[in-house]
């Protein structure tokens, strides 16, 4: 609580907060206008163009970063990489809110909001692989908010819950990664119904092989991109642990993520072979695929792999950053760019204000949550009560 | 209500022939063909007779009594511009000019109730479903508004209530379902004064589109749209141009949509059979390896401690040994003097003595 | 079990949904398995 106090006497006015509450403010003006006139007023989708950036960005991007849940819980609890156990807890973390946010985020984009539980509760259609996304999604929401549990439970001090908790960590770690697996790979697969929308060089039968081994390295990537930015924000919070082992953290991640995304263009070239889409690369839509695949796929895999060899931090730090913003290119290709391509480009979505002002009041909100917990529950570091038995 | 409750289902032999064209697994592994509800209507579209007089548009405006258009049905102007399917215009009319000297084509588009639909399959909620009449239906009851079936309908007909702010529906048209089931005509179908829409069992349409093509064949193109596209739609469509030319896609296929997802589909369940084994497998490895490498831990730390103790007491032998000798030569020569100098004094006085001291002292080192 | 479908779709749904149903039972069914599996040498790991 000495904390708070500290925090009060800073004055309340640094500039995260400042634009931080301006965001909120703004995003509280479009929830009225949302919920009040209808989508029609606040976005620029139309009947042709029916998911913009709140599925673009929101869902697809938010559920690929937050897959640093699955990817750091399944080194350290099922590959038994034990020396990676500090870096769990902000993991897990920031997938739970990552999830939250998503669904959170849907609240706006579908029409009738409250009737989101009925693909799982009401009227099951297993046809679609939305259904197999929406299951999935409410499955791993709940799975990840008993995985990040024992961290609340510890400042709230319910011991007893909390070593019940704990005691389950394996059969969720594997149940969470089963769900990862699933509804990472058919978020890709949502857009394989659509073959005659979606331009051939982002449309393949390996759509979901695709975005489950890209979920891999964006989340790895932003395990380490975020330690990067926890370290500068929230070096008082972390423990002795936490920072001894972060440096192994992020070159043992960067060292995955390296080779990952090396085997992802692989399988992409595959993919483009076994159609026999090489015509398509020499057209403008060719350059803009390749830029997506050699400029945010191969040469950060390339920056992780020399960073890696130096044991250079920073530009461990620099490859997870443009691999994150390829992973967010990747899906908005998907989605937005290269989906609807044989349109005109009068037909064609570009998001309003009001929409990009939504995305930024989610991701804002998911920021403001996670300081809130962080510098309160031990996530970087580990409650003295508990340090010796996980 | 003329269906006959047939049976068209039938069973393919040829395996092989069917997985070649259906493609996907898991339905190629059942073997079977459907061909959809036997009996169920469609309409047949034929373009050559459409005279752009947007009649149906009205009529269908009137049946699903939706609000009424600010240009009046009777305004032809609304034809220079392309339009599409919205959620207060079920049906529009566009018109084709690709060839100066050529007349106009007209061609009416609305939901094309496929067989196979796109939209039902995508649905997460069956709110979409196709039914025995052969219309593709809406249950605005269940719909969540996700918007999935208009990223899934080739065709881009289903349309949003995107003004709605709490309760918007997917608007499409119904083939007037309701009519149908009183024995009436879809109200298109009815209005139309040229007999271009023609409805009836979707048998029934082919063959009569068939046999219009071998009368006319400088009429019509050697294809009926919708015969075999998305694996066969209820509306079919005759046309003099190319289809392509008149804002009907040719490069859909003849796959049923729900053919592209089945892969992904059935990997979902193999994924959570098998998943389990692997990760349980890999992390009873990874934990076998923690014991043996700490079973080994232990072995070499207690050898060492073997190992040490034996050292120990070797070192401490030798150390006893020289400790011994160099006292015992320190004795020795301790008595060397003794003797001597009991030598001298023995020569003095008596000799007795001194040897028994000298005898007494090395048995105590003993 | 000679339930007729006559579309693809319809088919799609039905074995879909009996198989979503299967596998929650599987998962559970694996879990169990295993525990019975291990259930003996659980006890000679401690050390």
């Amino acid at each position: 609580m000495s904390q708070e106090t500290a925090y009060a006497n800073k004055s309340i006015f640094t500039p995260f907060n400042i634009i931080a509450s301006i965001i909120i403010i703004a995003g509280l003006i479009v929830t009225v206008l949302r919920f009040t006139k209808g989508l029609g007023t606040v976005t620029n989708l139309d009947n042709n163009n029916p998911w913009g950036i709140w599925i673009g960005f929101d869902l697809l991007c938010g559920v690929a970063l937050a897959a640093g849940g699955y990817v750091t819980s399944a080194a350290c609890y099922i590959f038994g990489l034990k020396r990676y156990h500090s870096a769990v807890r902000p993991a897990i973390l920031t997938a739970f809110l990552g999830y939250a946010l998503v669904v959170l985020a849907l609240h706006y984009d579908v029409g009738r909001p409250w009737r989101l539980p009925y693909p799982v509760f009401i009227s099951q259609g297993t046809t679609s692989l939305l259904f197999e996304v929406g299951l999935c999604v409410f499955l791993y929401l709940s799975v990840l908010f008993i995985e990040y549990s024992p961290a609340a439970l510890e400042w709230l001090g319910l011991k007893k819950i909390r070593n019940l908790i704990v005691r389950l960590t394996l059969v969720l770690t594997i149940f969470g990664v089963i769900l990862s697996t699933l509804h990472q790979s058919s978020l890709g697969a949502l857009f394989m119904i659509a073959p005659s929308k979606l331009h051939p060089l982002w449309y393949s039968n390996y759509l979901t092989v695709y975005f489950f081994i890209s979920s891999m390295f964006s989340g790895l990537s932003m395990v380490i991109f975020e330690g990067s930015l926890a370290h500068r924000y929230f070096h008082n919070k972390m423990d002795e642990t936490h920072l001894k082992e972060s440096k192994d953290v992020a070159l043992g991640f960067g060292k995955a993520a390296s080779f990952i995304m090396m085997g992802y263009v692989g399988v992409k070239l595959i993919g483009i072979s076994i159609d026999n889409n090489w015509h398509y690369l020499t057209t403008g839509w060719g350059a803009w695929y390749l830029l997506e695949l050699i400029g945010f796929a191969a040469i950060p895999s390339f920056m992780y792999a020399i960073a890696v060899r130096e044991k250079n931090l920073r530009l461990v730090r620099w490859a997870a950053l443009i691999s994150v913003i390829g992973v967010v290119l990747n899906r908005f290709n998907v989605s937005l760019v290269a989906f609807n391509w044989q349109l005109t480009s009068a037909e064609r979505y570009f998001p309003s204000w009001s929409e990009i002002v939504i995305s930024l009041f989610v991701v804002t909100i998911g920021l403001v949550v996670y300081r809130f917990i962080v510098t309160r529950m031990p996530i970087l570091h580990e409650h003295p009560d508990y340090q010796h038995d996980n | 209500m003329g269906i006959s409750r047939r049976q068209f289902l039938g069973w393919l032999g040829a395996a092989a022939g069917t997985s070649a064209v259906l493609g996907e697994k898991t339905e190629a592994a059942s073997n079977k063909v459907f061909k959809g509800y036997p009996g169920s209507f469609g309409v047949l579209h034929d373009t050559t007779r459409c005279i752009g007089c947007r009649k149906c548009e009205e009529a269908c405006n009137r049946v699903n009594e939706l609000p009424l258009p600010k240009i009046p049905f009777e305004d032809l102007a609304v034809l220079n511009t392309k339009r599409r399917t919205q959620s207060d215009a079920y049906t529009v009319v566009n018109r084709f000019i690709n060839n100066g000297n050529m007349q106009p084509v007209f061609v009416k588009s609305q939901c094309n109730h496929c067989l196979e639909p796109a939209c039902a399959s995508a649905c997460f909620v069956k709110a979409l479903k196709k039914v025995s009449t052969g219309a593709v239906v809406y249950d605005s009851s269940l719909c969540v508004g996700c918007r999935y079936c208009m990223i899934a309908c080739p065709f881009n007909i289903p349309a949003y209530e995107y003004n709605n702010p709490l309760t918007p529906r997917v608007m499409k048209c119904t083939m007037c379902h309701p009519l149908i089931e009183k024995g009436l005509l879809p109200g298109c179908v009815e209005a139309c004064p040229k007999e271009a829409l023609t409805f009836g069992p979707r048998e029934k349409l082919l063959k009569e589109a068939w046999q219009r093509i071998e009368k006319y064949s400088d009429r019509y193109l050697d294809h009926i749209y919708g015969e075999h596209e998305m694996g066969g739609t209820g509306w079919v469509y005759l046309s003099g141009r190319p289809f392509a030319d008149i804002g009907m896609r040719d490069d859909l296929g003849i796959q049923p949509a729900s053919s592209y997802t089945s892969g992904p589909l059935a990997a979902v369940p193999v994924v959570v059979g098998l998943w389990p084994v692997l990760l349980t497998g890999i992390y009873a490895i990874s934990k076998r390896k923690d014991k043996i490498s700490e079973e080994e831990r232990i072995e070499a730390v207690s050898r060492t401690k073997a190992n040490a103790n034996e050292e120990m007491k070797a070192k401490l032998a030798a150390l006893k040994d020289t400790m011994t000798k160099e006292k015992e030569a320190a004795i020795n020569l301790e008595v060397k003097r003794a003797l001597e100098d009991a030598a001298k004094k023995i020569k003095a006085e008596q000799p007795e003595s001194a040897k028994d001291e000298s005898v007494n002292i090395s048995g105590e080192e003993k | 079990m000679d339930t007729i479908f006559y579309t693809l779709h319809d088919f799609l749904l039905h074995s879909k949904s009996v198989t979503y149903i299967l596998i929650g039972g599987i998962l559970i069914g694996l879990m169990l398995f295993w525990i019975f599996l291990t259930g003996r040498d659980e006890k000679k790991r401690t050390f």
